[in-house]
């Protein structure tokens, strides 16, 4: 019957329980390394302060750390578009957006903030 | 007409409704519950990161980072993290192997990176705090000791489920019950590194460029 075959697909999709993919020696090596050098380069460049610029280096130390992230996903976390039957990568995305609009929406707001409502007398560390 | 659905399965014709529920075997959706468990918990560092980001300027006269933070020791505790990182990849690794001892050994060595990781945090607040620089200090250090606390907070918690999961796998060996949970703690732990990441950039080194 056809009814019942196509709830045996559905078996066989969902019955995917054990076998997750764990990387192999290779893999988390890769992935280890590839940290090392993404986490020794941008404590180099802020220890040292070979850029004069400031804001050159924090943007370039952003990337080097959104990066790194990306590389701990991959080798690490195993994320790939096919774990969990794409689950993964949908609950991933959707928490990137809200952190996003989290991160730079208060950023945005409290600037503007600060921008419009001046204190009276200029306190010392203020930016 | 209702009845077209019900008379379907007699006709043959193609249903899109399932007879019988498939077959949920236990813990199949632990790794895909765990890791929304983890986005959740990611939301919470986000709303800290932004708090930060809004009052990490905000010295109120007091210590500034450039006063505070030694980047060295930051070093040393982020290699702590990421050894244990892949000394949790290699007890991975033996578990698929199936060896029960070797996983305990890695577990304990990366229970040592961590609690080492704990250990210079620690030394690294109290050096603060006896420095005068409190949480109470400045909007600065509360957001500071807030988002830098929460994270240490979920070393220790992990830190606990390491030697539970020690214990776990002494007792009854690696069953797939012991596995999963292996697993989730493999996650938890690599999402800890990833969350330090963000913590060491834009924190300490962001906070050094000030």
């Amino acid at each position: 019957m056809s009814a019942d075959s196509h709830a045996h697909g559905a078996d066989a999709h969902h019955g995917h329980g054990e076998d997750h993919s764990h990387g192999t020696f290779k893999s988390y090596m890769t992935g280890f390394i590839l940290s090392v050098i993404l986490t020794a380069i941008p404590f180099y460049l802020v220890m040292s302060g070979v850029i004069e610029n400031k804001s050159v280096t924090a943007m370039i130390i952003t990337a080097f750390a959104a990066v790194q992230i990306v590389v701990h996903m991959i080798y690490f976390l195993h994320m790939s578009s096919s774990s969990e039957g794409g689950w993964n990568m949908m609950a991933l995305i959707f928490t990137i957006i809200v952190v996003v609009i989290a991160i730079s929406g208060s950023l945005w707001v409290m600037y503007h903030l600060h921008a419009n409502m001046m204190p009276v007398h200029d306190m010392n560390g203020m930016k | 007409m209702s009845s077209t659905t019900t008379t379907a399965p007699e006709t043959g014709e193609i249903v899109f409704y399932e007879k019988d529920e498939h077959a949920h075997p236990e813990g199949h959706s632990t790794a895909l519950g765990f890791w929304i468990y983890l986005m959740s918990d990611c939301l919470i560092f986000a709303m800290l990161f932004a708090t930060f980001a809004v009052l990490g300027g905000n010295y109120a006269a007091g210590p500034s980072p450039k006063d505070l933070f030694d980047l060295e020791l930051v070093a040393v505790n982020t290699a702590m993290l990421l050894f244990s990182s892949i000394t949790y990849g290699f007890a991975m690794l033996a578990m698929e192997k199936g060896q029960a001892k070797q996983v305990q050994a890695w577990l304990l060595v990366t229970a040592l990176f961590g609690a080492a990781f704990l250990a210079i945090e620690l030394y690294e607040f109290h050096h603060m705090i006896e420095h005068g620089a409190t949480p109470q200090r400045s909007a600065f250090l509360s957001s500071f000791f807030t988002l830098v606390g929460t994270h240490g907070l979920h070393v220790t918690f992990g830190l606990i489920w390491l030697f539970t999961l020690m214990v776990q796998v002494g007792r009854r060996g690696l069953v797939p019950a012991n596995k999963r949970r292996l697993m989730c703690l493999s996650m938890f732990w690599h999402f800890l590194d990833v969350i330090w990441i963000g913590v060491f950039t834009f924190v300490y080194l962001m906070g050094m460029l000030r």
